[in-house]
């Protein structure tokens, strides 16, 4: 039987905003040596609970026990203190900093105002054996994969002696691999004793990892379950508060004519490497074209090149029948690009600016928006409020920021602006990232509308579910190359793998034929 | 809305905090010295805007200051720090009063236009190869600048010594038509310096808030400035944007100059280094949030600070220096608003959690 203490209680906590509750008499109840794992939509006040438990924010009400004694958490050292140790979505690590050097910020030991380097170095190694946290110690921040960045901001807790660590949508920007290590590593600090708390939206992980699940929503706890006991369909209806369609609903494909064609492309990444090689697609009006591949194999540099944001090296690509490589972007847009970018912070949207701005954001430089070099923001702002309306973008106002809004709620608004231009192609680049199963429900909706109207899709994603869901074709993309292009009606999760991994098409089938065999041999 | 309007609420606190703190401060300077403070502040009021004259003064000496503070506020807008101002405001001063001695007999009607606008596109272009330089080669606008200031101050004082006037260390004034006095204004002013030049800056003020907020050139610039990315990824120019910001920043800051020579000195004589205005238009713009209110306002209190400051030696006593750690005071607490914001918000959550136990 494990040790079921209390390690966090959370009675009654509200948190207000001005007018707006971001949480509203929450309770939360966490056990010694558990994986609890904390469910909601974006904006449902997650992370606002968690950032009161680590110290960032202080309650409007409400109280907090820690090993069953009353705490008030002031500050992230408090809660430090108390053994509360956060890693936070953005990971808060110094880029030109060694692993070892990130890990003891803080908490440096010296001697005669010396660093005892060593010893701190000694020390990371045996905690990071201990759980399987695998980092290099001396290694740059800047020079480590992201999911070693992760590693180190768990040792990081670790080091500071922390034994109740709060992870905030820790499998957000892992791959496949990195996840199931994460679960691994999750597990293996359990078994000492640690407890977790889990922040996600992501229902297969709580079903792979958690033992108990709070859901929020709307900032009010709904319901604490025992996650073996209930189905995946049971979670997301209640995160969401109705009953959702993990299916995407859509009829067979009507393929026409190629919208978009690239031949033998080359593109190189900006440290002079070939990130694309000699790649050739075509995408067809009525049909969406998935590119299924795990992160870093040129799906990126293939997307910016198309769109214009990086140089072509040699190849062409033609949409509409016009050959746009190295044309400005907003040429490209004009010939019939819609484009929703990988990163929507980055690419996407202007955050200080308002709603009604980055609206525009593709138009503004036409009538109506603007006339003789003049703004029409009146115009701006009537267009922004029939696309709030159109898309469901929830906000207060088309005036607010678009830092205001929730993720889910920028990537509407990105989506809404992108479509609404009517065109001829449209690029989604891991169109649902960090996004609820809600919004996704949403977004593919419009993905496969589109399509149906006669638009050409190309669908980016490093979601398998996703590219098989939502796909007609599939090219699965290895080193910068196109290594297959599979019928996602015919081509399994497995062979889907193995393509991605590098393997060729033949050699996966025979890999999982083989495979098949075996195991009915074992049967 | 609410969390909106505690924003702005917090944006104005800040610069008014800044003063205030900076006004005690510069008490508890001259107390330490030995100085009655009020006797002090009393005297730099009077000094600034005790009798017409001092008003006028007070005037004359913010309109350039405002102008280049404008100048600041758009290439910041843009994501650049426009260090060279004073540079760029030398250049036009220098261009402006060469053309108009250059043409003493040509109607005041062209004369002034023409060596106001030479002046205007001297600055522009002065702080156009620090943009140019940005946007073809990656330069560091700031250290470009900061050159070019140096050379301009050379450039300027050879220019004087060699060419504008055989070895004098000041030129010719200015033909009567070309100057930018007005005889009716410095009289109702008791004679004072102030001149078209506050009318000029009042209108550039209107002008640049339209450009800034109602044009596309003004849109692309701070979209620009606040997110380079997704500009390019909507396909604005951003070498286009990158240029025209500092063109237009430099612009102004030539403006300011222009004022200088043309308005308050009607010459131009060789300086012993770079001229501070340029500096104090930065520490206007800061200030003033680059919103062009709020430079009006910053540009306004500290001609007040410099103006009534130098009365404060006759009406009080206090000698130029502590006068001048005063005025530094004030503008060191404007620099240190981060601290202010700080202690704003660490109090402002303190009352939230009170509120909320009630």
């Amino acid at each position: 039987m494990p040790d079921t203490a209390n390690v966090i209680e959370m009675r009654g906590i509200t948190k207000q905003f001005g007018s707006f509750k971001a949480n509203d008499n929450i309770n939360l109840t966490v056990k010694k040596g558990e994986v609890h794992a904390l469910l909601g939509e974006n904006g449902a006040g997650k992370s606002t609970l968690m950032n009161i438990l680590s110290g960032l924010l202080e309650p409007t009400s409400g109280e907090i026990y820690v090993n069953g004694e009353k705490v008030h958490i002031t500050s992230p050292s408090a809660s430090s203190r108390l053994g509360i140790g956060m890693v936070h979505q953005h990971f808060m690590l110094v880029d030109k900093f060694t692993i070892t050097e990130n890990i003891i910020l803080g908490t440096e030991k010296t001697k005669l105002g010396f660093l005892e380097r060593r010893e701190a170095q000694q020390e990371i190694k045996e905690l990071s054996e201990r759980y399987g946290l695998f980092v290099d110690p001396s290694a740059k921040v800047e020079s480590v994969s992201v999911g070693m960045q992760q590693r180190a901001e768990i040792l990081k807790t670790l080091y500071r002696g922390n034994d109740i660590l709060i992870l905030d949508e820790p499998t957000a920007v892992l791959t496949p691999q990195e996840i199931t290590e994460l679960m691994d590593i999750l597990r293996s600090l359990t078994k000492e004793g640690k407890s977790i708390i889990i922040i996600t939206h992501k229902i297969e992980e709580i079903k792979a990892v958690a033992d108990r699940c709070t859901v929020i929503r709307r900032g009010k706890s709904v319901d604490t379950v025992d996650v073996k006991t209930t189905s995946q369909q049971e979670l997301a209806d209640l995160m969401v508060g109705r009953s959702v369609s993990f299916k995407v609903d859509k009829t067979p494909a009507q393929p026409k004519e190629p919208v978009l064609t690239i031949k033998n492309l080359v593109v190189k990444e900006n440290r002079g490497l070939e990130a694309v090689k000699d790649l050739s697609l075509e995408v067809r009006a009525g049909e969406i074209l998935g590119i299924a591949g795990i992160d870093g194999n040129g799906q990126s540099e293939l997307i910016h090149a198309i769109t214009g944001l990086t140089k072509v090296e040699s190849g062409t690509i033609t949409l509409e029948g016009k050959e746009i490589q190295n044309l400005p972007p907003r040429v490209i847009t004009e010939t019939g690009l819609g484009h929703i970018p990988e990163d929507r912070h980055k690419h996407g949207l202007i955050l200080p600016m308002t709603i009604y701005e980055n609206m525009a954001l593709q138009t503004y430089y036409k009538e109506p928006f603007s006339k003789n070099n003049f703004l029409n923001k009146e115009a701006m702002q009537k267009s922004a409020r029939k696309l709030i309306e159109e898309y469901d973008v929830r906000t207060q106002s088309e005036n607010s920021t678009a830092e205001s809004l929730s993720g889910g709620n920028q990537q509407k608004a990105i989506i809404a602006r992108e479509i609404s231009r009517q065109p001829k192609f449209l690029i989604a680049a891991q169109p649902t990232r960090g996004l609820d199963v809600g919004a996704i429900e949403y977004i593919h909706r419009n993905l496969v509308e589109q399509r149906d109207n006669g638009k050409a899709v190309l669908l980016m994603s490093f979601e398998l579910d996703e590219v098989m869901n939502v796909s007609d074709r599939i090219a699965v993309m290895y080193e910068g190359k196109i290594v297959g292009i599979v019928d996602p009606r015919e081509v399994t999760e497995q062979e889907l793998g193995l393509l991605m991994a590098g393997s060729s098409l033949e050699k996966a089938k025979a890999l999982e034929s083989q495979s098949g065999k075996e195991s009915a041999n074992v049967k | 809305m609410l969390s909106e309007n505690k924003k702005t609420l917090t944006n104005l606190t800040v610069p008014i905090l800044s003063v205030v703190l900076g006004l005690v401060l510069g008490a508890l300077i001259m107390l330490g010295f030995g100085y009655d403070p009020i006797a002090g502040y009393q005297s730099m009021i009077n000094g600034a805007l005790g009798s017409p004259f001092y008003i006028g003064e007070t005037l004359r000496y913010a309109s350039p200051l405002i102008i280049i503070g404008l100048g600041f506020s758009i290439a910041n807008s843009a994501g650049f720090f426009n260090i060279g101002l004073s540079g760029q405001a030398l250049m036009g001063w220098l261009v402006s009063v060469w053309v108009a001695i250059s043409f003493p007999d040509v109607s005041g009607l062209i004369l002034l236009p023409v060596s106001v606008i030479a002046g205007v596109l001297a600055g522009a272009i002065w702080a156009g190869i620090a943009g140019v330089l940005r946007a073809y080669f990656g330069t560091s606008e700031v250290i470009i600048t900061i050159m070019l200031n140096y050379t301009a101050l050379h450039v300027t004082n050879y220019l004087i010594r060699n060419v504008l006037t055989e070895s004098s260390d000041a030129t010719a004034r200015i033909p009567e038509q070309a100057s930018l006095r007005m005889d009716w204004l410095s009289q109702l002013a008791g004679g004072s310096r102030v001149n078209a030049g506050l009318f000029i800056a009042i209108v550039v003020t209107i002008l640049v808030w339209i450009f800034m907020t109602k044009t596309t050139m003004g849109y692309e610039i701070r979209s620009v400035g606040m997110n380079p990315f997704a500009s390019q990824y909507a396909g604005m120019n951003a070498k286009k944007n990158i240029i025209l910001s500092m063109f237009i920043s430099g612009g102004l800051a030539g403006l300011g100059g222009v004022l200088e020579g043309m308005g308050t000195f009607n010459n131009i004589f060789v300086q012993a280094g770079i001229p501070n205005i340029g500096f104090d238009g930065m520490a206007v713009a800061l200030l003033g949030l680059s919103h062009p209110l709020g430079i009006v306002f910053s540009g306004l209190l500290f001609a007040m600070l410099k103006i009534g400051g130098a009365s404060m030696p006759l009406g009080s006593g206090v000698p130029t220096e502590v006068v001048d750690i005063v005025i530094a005071s004030i503008i060191f607490f404007v620099g240190a608003n981060y601290l202010i914001r700080f202690f704003i918000n660490k109090f402002s959550g303190k009352k939230d959690v009170k509120g909320g136990v009630k």
